[in-house]
């Protein structure tokens, strides 16, 4: 079995599976259950400063959209960092710390953009013998209101202020959480590392409503007949999250910069897909607020066993594998060519890709062979644009094949050639140059 | 007091009400919303769907599915309605493992396909149950037409017929409309009275008239209707049963008659049934009988086909029915006699079976069974003389009314449909498109 233990700006776990800050990390009580289930760290639910606690709404604090058989595709909520006692949490955090002395423990903080602020609670939480802290730069509602959360993560100034008065003031690592609702993710995370940010984590939630209610208009979730919106998450936000953490890991200021991956998260495979774009941790919330703890289980065998099956030994063989695959538009090489190939064992023939090919785009499947019923690819009008396979029901039964160099593209009616070209030496770019290679 | 399974004979209230209750009691239980709603999600929305190119009546099958799938239920029921009136019934009677369901991409893929027949009655019940109509008469046309029939056939052409605008006169030589669907249909498939609220229902857009108790041949002519309506459409159903052939077999029933007994029953208690049946058939009728024997107390069923398993009408869903409610199917089997002692059957004589170059032949091996009630469900006959003998002569294919794809008879002005026409299916679903269809043509014709 594959060593999944990870240390991650000197924290140490024994796998890289974290439960992001969030309501599953807000006490004791559920932390030590995720821990006896399997995880390896959690990122505790964010502390606020001392005084009068947080108050959260008293109706729905969460919205959803789903997919086919209700299968929970995006929350949003409207929660608030912890609305527990500072001096609770703090007693909490230590005993569990105390209690699970292997496993990563991180503390979430947010308070006001002050330096008084933040050098009054980082020895509090130093003194709990946790692991690292997290600064929560990200909270898209209600406490950006307020000056906080996303109020400082879409201010890069700001960001890097902050990490540096916590790196002044504790000695522990300093994960600075990244809000994704900013035009360009790469500008606070550099200020963040500016700043000396041992770590950036990604991403916090994205701005949201959810639905409406077509009965109150109301959106969604309502408080009474009112809504605001609310932090998105889970499956449906994994691809936004998935390109962010790209551009971090691959923009030349930060090479090598760590990255805790959060979005979306719910399978192992989606873990090893942060990992590879760089992540040396990943955080999950919903597939856990989705399904309970135990999913983690499914994570640590299914991680584990994809890495023996390519022969990784640690986590550092995944970390970041994909990143040089990642590129920009211009770089992506013109002479490959693909068709769709449709296998007909496997084909149930319901048409979709046909009807979305014919309404849709271009008119590159048959839906009838000899007068029966049959979908076969017409290569002469394929641009192997992958829309046939993204919308069949059946999983590899539609493919894109390259075709070899030197084989005739019946679309272009041309030899597809051998050699590498992309759109910087393209003739038709006015902007053409010579030819340079990939990044 | 229950005189239970064992009781000799052919003797009524073998079981306690409570049994007969529960053994009557809907085949599917309807969808809940949930039930609906998850089973909707399964659809693939498929382009060109052979879902609806397996239906008789080209319901939009995808459509109504997705209508269910985004709470849209009335959207639903219109879309198949639109299509088929009767689809209500067609929900609950149609062999969907042999049509729609069939035909499903799912049951190519996983051997599950969707359950349109249930999210069909589901949509539909929303509808009926609410009394939501969708349909308004044009102007009246002024038109008058006779519909012999107030079967899925005859229902179905009134219906559109009165969409159109015409007037519509429906005849049914029985005490209620409904025809099969009242009088057919296995007890269990049709709960509730559901074959009247249908009528009921769909009589609602107006211009309908439908009299009772008036046969083609005994209250009305063809040639009377021809003489007195702009229009006829014939969709009076087959009237006779094949016979047996075998000797002695007055003393069998007819499962027809059995099985719209068992519907029109108000008290199953008070219903006779053998201690022993055997019904001789392979269709649905003979499963209907055997099946409704079964429940209603007798201890042993067998029906005998006289061919094999895979020349069964029956579906095979049926015939797991019978088997799973304890009814023998034996196969290779053909009646020689009924056996009666002082005029009460007390066996039948069957023997064996085989193919002789294709050709069907007795082996000479003989089989007794013992029997208290033999039923005879080897097919139904259209009775032409009731029509012929009333009218015009009409022309007839393999002793069924002669139609074009249109509906149309060798008679002008005179259409048929339904289970009466040649070349059909004799499924009720088939009926409703021959009926609808027809009205459209006699739509065109009268505009004309």
């Amino acid at each position: 079995m594959a060593d999944l233990t990870t240390t991650f700006a000197g924290i140490k776990s024994p796998n890289p599976f974290w439960l992001a800050s969030a309501p599953p990390t807000d006490k004791a009580y559920n932390v030590v259950r995720a821990f006896e289930a399997g995880w390896g760290g959690v990122v505790w639910k964010t502390l606020g400063e001392e005084g009068p606690p947080v108050v959260n709404v008293n109706g729905p604090r969460y919205g959803a959209i789903w997919g086919a058989d209700r299968r929970l595709l995006g929350l949003n909520n409207i929660e608030l960092i912890t609305d527990r006692d500072l001096q609770t949490n703090l007693r909490e955090i230590k005993q569990v710390k105390r209690d699970w002395p292997d496993r990563a423990l991180v503390v979430s903080i947010m308070v006001p953009c002050e330096e008084e602020s933040w050098k009054a609670i980082l020895p509090l939480v130093e003194e709990t013998g946790a692991d690292g802290i997290e600064l929560n730069f990200g909270c898209p509602h209600g406490m950006s209101e307020r000056g906080m959360g996303s109020a400082v993560g879409q201010v890069p100034e700001y960001v890097e202020m902050v990490a540096r008065w916590c790196k002044q003031y504790t000695r522990m690592p300093v994960i600075t959480k990244l809000t994704p609702n900013i035009t360009d993710i790469r500008k606070p995370a550099r200020a963040a590392f500016s700043g000396g940010s041992d770590a950036v984590s990604l991403i916090n939630t994205i701005n949201s409503i959810t639905a409406v209610d077509l009965d109150s208009f109301s959106p969604e979730p309502s408080i009474d007949g009112k809504g605001t919106h609310g932090g998105y998450c889970g499956p449906a936000v994994k691809p936004i999250a998935l390109s962010m953490v790209s551009e971090i890991a691959r923009d030349p200021e930060m090479r090598g910069k760590l990255i805790s991956g959060i979005g979306g998260i719910t399978t192992w495979r989606d873990a090893a897909e942060f990992m590879a774009l760089g992540a040396g941790t990943v955080q999950v919330c919903t597939a856990a607020m989705t399904y309970g703890f135990k999913i983690v289980q499914e994570m640590i065998t299914g991680l584990s066993n994809y890495m023996d099956e390519k022969g990784f030994t640690s986590v550092d063989d995944l970390v970041g594998r994909a990143v040089p695959n990642v590129t920009d538009w211009q770089y992506l090489n013109l002479n490959y060519v693909t068709k769709a190939r449709i296998n007909q064992d496997l084909c149930i023939s319901c048409g979709r890709c046909h009807i979305a090919c014919e309404d849709t785009s271009h008119q590159a499947i048959f839906n009838e062979v000899d007068g029966k019923r049959m979908f076969v690819v017409n290569d002469e009008e394929c641009v192997g644009c992958n829309l046939c396979v993204n919308v069949c029901p059946v999983e590899d039964c539609i493919t894109m094949e390259q075709l070899a160099p030197g084989q005739l593209d019946e679309r272009t009616g041309k030899r597809v050639a051998e050699d590498y070209a992309n759109w910087t030496t393209h003739p038709n770019n006015p902007m053409a140059k010579v030819r340079e290679p990939a990044e | 007091m229950a005189i239970g399974q064992f009781a000799k004979g052919v003797a009524a209230g073998r079981l306690d009400p409570e049994q007969y209750a529960e053994n009557f009691s809907d085949l599917h239980e309807p969808f809940t919303e949930h039930e609906a709603r998850v089973e909707a999600d399964r659809c693939y929305f498929c382009y060109d769907a052979p879902c609806m190119n397996a239906c008789p009546t080209q319901i939009d099958i995808p459509m109504f599915i997705r209508q269910i799938a985004t709470e849209n239920p009335l959207g639903s029921a219109k879309t198949i309605f639109d299509q088929n009136i009767l689809g209500g019934m067609c929900a609950r009677v149609c062999p969907t493992e042999t049509l729609c369901e069939e035909a499903c991409v799912r049951e190519a893929a996983e051997g599950k396909p969707v359950q349109i027949g249930r999210l069909q009655r589901y949509a539909t019940d929303v509808a009926i149950s609410q009394d939501v109509q969708f349909y308004e008469r044009a102007p009246r046309s002024g038109k008058r037409v006779a519909v012999v029939g107030a079967g899925p056939a005859g229902l179905a052409c009134a219906h559109r017929l009165a969409m159109h605008g015409h007037d519509v006169t429906v005849f049914d030589a029985r005490e209620k409309p409904g025809g099969l669907n009242e009088y057919g249909i296995a007890a269990y498939k049709s709960v509730d009275g559901f074959a009247q609220a249908e009528v009921d229902y769909l009589v609602e857009i107006g211009g309908i008239a439908i009299e009772n108790g008036k046969a083609l041949g005994r209250e009305i002519a063809l040639s009377g209707l021809v003489a007195d309506y702009d229009a006829v459409f014939l969709g009076m159903g087959l009237g006779g049963v094949n016979d047996l052939h075998a000797e002695g077999e007055d003393a069998a029933v007819n499962a027809v008659d059995f099985i719209a007994e068992l519907r029109q029953a108000s008290d199953l208690s008070a219903l006779p049934v053998g201690r022993r049946v055997v019904v001789i058939g392979g269709g649905m009728t003979a499963i209907d009988a055997a099946v409704q024997s079964k429940l209603l107390g007798a201890e042993d069923v067998t029906i005998c086909y006289r061919r094999g398993k895979e020349n069964m009408n029956a579906s095979v869903f049926e015939q797991d029915l019978a088997a799973a409610n304890g009814v023998t199917i034996r196969h290779w089997l053909a009646p020689k006699r009924v056996l009666t002692e002082d005029g009460k059957v007390t066996g039948i004589e069957l023997e064996y079976t085989m193919l002789d170059n294709a050709r069907l032949t007795g082996t000479g091996e003989v089989l007794i069974l013992p029997a208290d009630q033999v039923f005879k469900a080897i097919g139904q006959t259209f009775a032409s003389s009731a029509l012929n003998g009333s009218g015009p002569v009409i022309a007839l294919e393999n002793g069924r009314i002669k139609v074009d794809a249109e509906g149309r008879t060798s008679l002008d002005r005179v259409w048929a449909g339904g289970d009466c026409v040649a070349g059909g299916e004799d499924l009720t679903v088939s009926a409703v498109a021959m009926g609808r269809d027809a009205a459209d043509s006699i739509n065109r014709a009268l505009g004309a």
